[in-house]
């Protein structure tokens, strides 16, 4: 009875995953590790459109290298924007007294951002911008209302604005997901049409979450071999547990 | 508890195998402690090649770079610097640069790539002081033109050989290095290699 | 050669003879159960803990300004650091898991009572200073979350009437949490802590072995001895749970792996989500959370919001949640039973014990989430069981009808 409420009580546990907290937010997005080719075209995205402003400065462009299986000439030549080596950790190229001044708020770091908010909020926020004249930058993002950020990837995404079905929604994606999503209506066309731009985000947005934790490339490969091992030793050690326990009566 | 129709051959060979796959397990285990002591990606960075651009290196000249927190030194030399290596050997400890002071390509007279272009990390053997250099003899300090170390007067030739009768016992250190062109040298790579960088 | 070598080493140190008593030639009692492989496991991630922390000593860097930085150094630009850093965070948690059911294991069989109150003394010294030991690791890594944890936590010193103020900032040794915190707190967590609590874990087996182990049916196997002079229920430690809790120690290490490899943040229960961003006192995060081992006595601590006899509803609190560790200290004289083991008492003490996990594992789930009405009021409820547990037991354990104990054990 006692082993069965263990047993029981064990199995709930991924439960926990749910309790873990946190904002819920519109869109979801599942992360692939896997595709190489994804986490390249994010690589390439996150220089050229957002190491401008944010910095990884916990990540090294030669394990991008490295881990993404790009060579290190084409990484200097094309992925490196800024005056830092291949050995270098990946700074932003504003300073962030000037960041502060012109936008309030210097813009944060992103190494980890992935692990403190999850994928879901990075995609959601790629996906989140509106027009707003309220604001000086032109735009709002219904995931983090009142950024200081402004529309960086609006070449690409195009321009939308925000239809207020409900007006007693409050700003922000703060609420569960009884609502939905938020209804967009596209003003101003950008290069890729909706589709290639959630494609695009997804990109951008599995690099963040490989910059967040480099190691969860080799993570579950390394962990499975561990554990075959590891039964292997348990089976070796039960048997000899049953065979010296003859003994006992 | 009763002992009897123990087979012996069993526990023995059980205990034996979960001992084995036990001990593999625990040097499975120690690696990743024992690697963690290898340096870092981030000392690997501080100790990333170092380019060095001569073509403003005039001649007699030398210029200094840091690498792996050494100082490394790349001597322009002249003509009559080069003809010096011939007639200072009798007074060298070493003047076939026999000891291994110097990568494979480098063990010649001009104990360099390039003739002319010496580069040298900027280290006495003796007891680690920076010597100093003197194109011109220093005033008798030395036979010809070369290195002299202020702190116990240990003296090298202008290819780094190291005088005999003087403390330093070795040859100043040539690092691994290569060309990049004329013009372009990459301190910490070995010429055939080149991209990879040297243990 | 090898036995004139341990001539040599016996005439000079007992080794010989501490094998024996303790390893040997200890007799244990042959029905341990599943609930007795959590000691040497508790051992097991003590050891874990030990190795693992002095690594990430070699390599961390213990002030407000580098701190955070130097474990993203270590999660990816040391060789490995990675996985002696899940290793670590990981086992600090299981830690709690194995100490929390071993204790579990003295409740269902009695391991407190007589000639074991010692035993268990040590122990509930050891849960302290395993507390102290977690809280002050989850502060080093300089998150938002070791901020806040720290800056709540200690001010709950405050509370104390006259000294509360001046304590509380003698334990900072600042105005507010900062770099001298955090240094001091280094020093007793790498330190200080972990040779108290080797200390208290040899006391602790000492203590153990003095007296022998408790079974599952609380029979003292000492009583029944055989011609040979050993117990006739007690087998001889080596090689028989030594070879059982190898295999304990295969099973844990196959759960112990899985969460490191492949969910070490394990839902935000082990690693939480704020600590990815550096300790920040113009922030707080949206809701404060201490890790789930301390969740039950968090969730006391505000289950208390009202006052009483004068003492106001937050030094009321501070008081209820250490008094309900302390309150385990005094377990041995409060059980009045007849019998030690649970297979032996009535259905009260079944009725108390399966209330006081329920409430356990209810006010384990509040301390996870924002507080509310009706949670406080659930939580109010089973602060009261839980305490009901330990102070109404000096009577229902005399009340509670027992059952006659065999002489031999039982499986």
């Amino acid at each position: 009875m006692m082993r069965q409420l263990f047993i029981a009580l064990f199995l709930m546990m991924p439960l926990a995953a749910m309790a873990a907290g946190g904002e819920s937010v519109p869109f979801h997005h599942e992360t692939n590790l896997g595709n190489q080719a994804s986490l390249q075209r994010g690589a390439k995205m996150f220089m050229n459109y957002c190491s401008g402003c944010h910095s990884l400065q916990y990540m090294r462009y030669q394990r991008i290298s490295e881990d993404l299986e790009i060579p290190e000439e084409v990484m200097e030549n094309n992925l490196i924007l800024t005056r830092g080596k291949i050995h270098d950790t990946i700074q932003g190229t504003m300073s962030k007294e000037n960041a502060a001044e012109w936008f309030g708020k210097a813009p944060p770091d992103l190494t980890l951002t992935a692990r403190e908010r999850g994928a879901d909020w990075i995609y959601s926020f790629l996906l989140g911008f509106y027009l707003d004249d309220s604001r000086p930058s032109g735009v709002n993002n219904v995931v983090m209302s009142n950024t200081a950020m402004p529309a960086v990837l609006a070449p690409l995404q195009g321009f939308q604005a925000l239809k207020h079905e409900d007006e007693g929604e409050s700003e922000g994606g703060g609420h569960g997901g009884g609502h939905g999503e938020p209804q967009f209506e596209l003003v101003q066309e950008g290069q890729l049409n909706p589709a290639e731009y959630r494609a695009a985000a997804a990109d951008l947005t599995n690099f963040l979450v490989y910059v967040g934790e480099p190691v969860k490339l080799v993570r579950y490969s390394l962990g499975f071999k561990v554990i075959v091992f590891l039964l292997l030793f348990t089976a070796l050690a039960y048997m000899l547990k049953k065979e010296f326990w003859r003994d006992v009566h | 508890m009763s002992k009897e129709g123990v087979d012996v051959g069993k526990r023995r060979f059980l205990t034996t195998a979960t001992a084995a796959v036990g001990g593999v397990g625990a040097a499975f285990v120690a690696t990743p402690f024992v690697k963690s002591w290898m340096p870092s990606a981030r000392a690997r960075a501080a100790g990333a090649p170092v380019e060095v651009n001569i073509a403003a290196l005039e001649e007699g000249a030398l210029v200094s770079v840091t690498w792996r927190g050494k100082p490394v030194w790349v001597v322009r030399r002249s003509q009559d610097m080069l003809d010096t290596l011939e007639q200072v050997k009798p007074e060298l400890a070493d003047p076939e640069s026999q000891t291994d002071q110097q990568p494979e390509y480098c063990r010649n007279p001009h104990r360099s790539i390039e003739p002319a272009v010496l580069v040298m990390v900027g280290i006495c053997t003796h007891l680690g002081c920076s010597p100093k250099f003197r194109p011109d003899a220093g005033g008798g300090q030395l036979s010809y033109s070369g290195f002299f170390c202020p702190c116990h007067g240990s003296k090298f030739d202008i290819a780094g050989r190291v005088y005999s009768g003087v403390p330093a016992p070795l040859n100043m250190v040539v690092p691994p290095h290569r060309y990049e062109g004329d013009d372009l040298i990459v301190v910490g790579e070995d010429p055939n290699q080149g991209g990879e960088e040297a243990a | 050669m090898a036995s004139r070598f341990m001539n040599w080493v016996d005439a000079r140190f007992p080794a010989t003879q501490l094998w024996n008593e303790h390893i040997g030639e200890y007799y244990a009692p042959k029905n341990f159960n599943v609930w007795y492989y959590f000691g040497s496991l508790a051992m097991l991630v003590l050891a874990n803990q030990l190795l693992t922390g002095i690594w990430l000593a070699m390599f961390y860097k213990p002030s407000a300004a580098a701190a955070f930085g130097s474990v993203a150094y270590i999660m990816r630009d040391v060789e490995w650091g990675w996985l002696i850093r899940y290793m670590h965070s990981t086992g600090a948690s299981f830690f709690f898991i194995v100490v929390y059911l071993h204790m579990f294991r003295a409740l269902l069989y009695g391991s407190y009572r007589k000639p074991r109150e010692l035993l268990w003394i040590f122990g509930c010294l050891i849960f302290l200073a395993l507390m102290a030991e977690a809280f002050m690791g989850y502060v080093l890594p300089w998150g938002n979350m070791s901020y806040w944890g720290a800056q709540v936590i200690i001010s709950l010193f405050s509370a104390i009437p006259v000294v509360g103020e001046q304590l509380t900032t003698w334990i900072r040794g600042d105005f507010v949490i900062g770099d001298a915190t955090l240094n001091r707190f280094f020093a007793l967590h790498v330190v200080a802590l972990p040779f108290v609590l080797v200390g208290l874990v040899i006391a602790h087996i000492m203590a153990l072995h003095h007296v022998g182990s408790n079974n599952p049916d609380g029979i003292e196997i000492k009583a029944n001895k055989g011609s040979d002079g050993h117990p006739v229920d007690g087998i001889p430690f080596h090689p028989y749970y030594t070879v059982k809790d190898l295999f304990g120690v295969g099973v844990f290490l196959t759960l112990f792996a899985a969460v490191i490899f492949f969910a070490p943040e394990f839902g935000g229960f082990f690693l939480e989500p704020p600590n990815f961003t550096e300790a920040n006192p113009s922030v707080t995060p949206e809701h404060i959370a201490p890790v789930w081992y301390f969740t039950p006595f968090y969730a006391m601590l505000r289950a208390i919001n009202f006052q009483l006899f004068g003492i106001d509803a937050k030094l009321l609190g501070v008081i209820t949640m250490f008094g309900a560790v302390l309150i385990l200290f005094v377990l041995p004289w409060l059980d009045r039973s007849k019998v030690k083991s649970i297979r032996y008492k009535g259905i009260i003490f079944k009725v108390m014990l399966a209330a006081l996990v329920v409430s356990f594992l209810i006010l384990g789930y509040i301390g996870t989430q924002a507080p509310s009405p009706l949670l406080t009021t659930i939580a109010q409820i089973c602060t009261a069981i839980y305490f009901a547990f330990f102070l109404l037991m000096p009577f229902y354990s005399v009340l509670d009808r027992t059952k006659p104990v065999p002489e031999r054990v039982t499986g």
